[in-house]
């Protein structure tokens, strides 16, 4: 049978691909990719701080990323930058404060490579109880705030016009996106973790004519490349971040083919 | 909240102000329970601002809003569904509320789309799509109804009886409505009030009122001149396809 670690590994990376699917569904329709990409990048910092102050590694993510979306808000009111400009002042001054302080903490010895890539031996019990608790807590909340952020993302006037809060619902998400990167580090890595987003979603949209349906195949392609990529990650002995991402990237190709033949049924 | 003397929403005064320009200022109107008021006026003279303040869309306004209903039904001027989000009507009818497959179907009867129901939303028409707006608009049966151009891409026979369909509804739902358009020859006839603004009320009353009043003449002649006189005429008589014209 399979040794304990990789049993661990395939039970986290089953509950971050529940996660994922609908969150990444949202980051699609609200064209977030980049957005994901400058939290995940912030994540490095928070790593630093967690093993600096030695506090739990995902609280320290949160936190940090937290305060990066804060700050982003901040600077999109208060400049007259693009938004794409800022995403990319913000990810790229993150991940190279947080390289700079990993030098400074020379005490501490890591492995970056895990970091950046996913590293299924490194998850343990508590990162269990950190992926599963806080994967529900994510999804029962993004349920609540589901009608609020489903209707202003296909128009935001509408939505507010007729009684629902858009604002909050967005500020809410915001903050489960710094959770999701949070709690998935460990499996996809930091340098990935937009992909596991976005990459199952794009699949789904694929073969997909209704939002639920699109939900419910993201989190489908998202398992299979869990389960997938992890089986290759021990099998080939790759990091298991990208092995899960290239198994996403192949469903995605066949779901090509699937557009092809609707394509071509419609002519 | 209570409905009282049947107004629905009434604005004091009202005005906005983004990078120290005015974009609209002075602007006073009440809608009541039954009646259809119109805001006429050329491009930028700040039409649909006024109908985002009359929601609430607006923050950090001039003036006063009261609004004595909650169940608003909005259609909004400019609306694109991104190829993204696969949305089919169906979905696109519950989008902020809750509805049963009878109300969906008797809304979107109503504004005869009902064979578009499991349509995906991309590959409507533009006319198409405006009678889906305003079926989703009408289906939870809103007190208030705001309508932001609701025929633009519409055909022109399709427009008056877009229009028209707007006036029963009006009646049937006894609800309050505020019209936005720059068409007005075809609004006026079923408008109980019409404001004409240009970044402010340049003037308003009736229809008949409006289209004698001297600033209006003025507004519109300076927009086309040579458009204001077929404007003008519009309203004591119709020009029929075969070149005939009927009086009023």
């Amino acid at each position: 049978m399979f040794d304990d670690f990789f049993i661990r590994a395939l039970i986290a990376g089953i509950g971050v691909a529940f996660v994922t699917g609908p969150l990444g569904c949202f980051v699609v329709w609200r064209r977030l990719s980049y957005f994901g990409d400058t939290l995940a990048h912030s994540a490095l910092l928070g790593v630093t701080m967690a093993l600096a102050f030695e506090i739990n590694i995902a609280i320290s993510i949160f936190i940090i990323s937290s305060v990066i979306a804060i700050i982003l808000v901040k600077l999109e009111k208060n400049t007259n930058l693009p938004g794409d400009a800022l995403l990319g002042l913000l990810a790229h001054s993150a991940l190279a404060v947080g390289l700079v302080v990993i030098g400074f903490l020379s005490f501490i010895r890591f492995d970056v490579m895990g970091l950046l890539f996913g590293d299924i031996l490194a998850v343990n019990v508590d990162d269990l109880i950190i992926i599963w608790g806080g994967g529900a807590i994510i999804l029962i909340v993004l349920k609540i705030i589901w009608k609020p952020l489903f209707a202003s993302t296909v128009n935001y006037e509408l939505a507010e016009a007729e009684g629902l809060n858009p604002d909050r619902a967005k500020a809410i998400f915001t903050i489960l996106m710094a959770a999701i990167i949070a709690i998935s580090i460990k499996i996809v890595g930091l340098l990935l973790i937009t992909g596991m987003l976005i990459i199952p979603t794009a699949m789904a949209r694929n073969i997909s004519d209704t939002p639920k349906k699109m939900v419910i195949f993201s989190i489908c392609g998202g398992l299979l490349s869990v389960i997938m990529g992890l089986f290759s990650s021990l099998q080939f002995n790759t990091p298991s971040g990208p092995s899960i991402i290239a198994a996403a990237l192949l469903l995605f190709v066949i779901s090509l083919f699937k557009i092809k033949q609707t394509i071509q049924l419609k002519n | 909240m209570t409905i009282e003397n049947n107004v629905l929403v009434k604005l004091t005064e009202v005005g906005l102000k983004q990078r120290n320009k005015w974009l609209v200022k002075g602007v006073s109107l009440i809608v009541e329970r039954g009646k259809i008021v119109t805001l006429i006026g050329p491009n930028g003279s700040g039409k649909s601002t006024t109908a985002k303040i009359a929601i609430g869309l607006h923050k950090n306004i001039e003036g006063n809003v009261e609004k004595f209903t909650d169940k608003i039904g909005y259609v909004p001027q400019k609306i694109s569904i991104d190829w993204t989000l696969p949305l089919k009507v169906n979905d696109f009818m519950v989008l902020t509320d809750e509805l049963d497959e009878e109300k969906i179907n008797e809304a979107l009867k109503l504004t005869g789309a009902d064979h578009l129901k499991n349509q995906n939303l991309g590959n409507l028409s533009g006319g198409e799509f405006q009678r889906v707006l305003l079926a989703r608009a009408v289906s939870k049966k809103p007190d208030l109804l705001v309508l932001d151009e609701p025929v633009q891409g519409v055909d022109f026979t399709g427009e008056i009886a877009l229009y028209k369909l707007i006036k029963e509804i009006a009646d049937k739902l006894n609800c309050g409505i505020l019209l936005i358009s720059h068409d007005l020859h075809t609004v006026m006839t079923a408008t109980d009030h019409v404001i004409c603004l240009n970044g402010h009320v340049c003037c308003s009353g009736t229809p008949k009122d409006v289209a004698m009043n001297s600033e209006y003449k003025l507004l519109f002649g300076e927009q086309a001149s040579q458009t204001l006189s077929i404007y003008e005429h519009k309203h004591d008589h119709i020009h029929s396809n075969d070149g005939d014209i009927k009086k009023n």
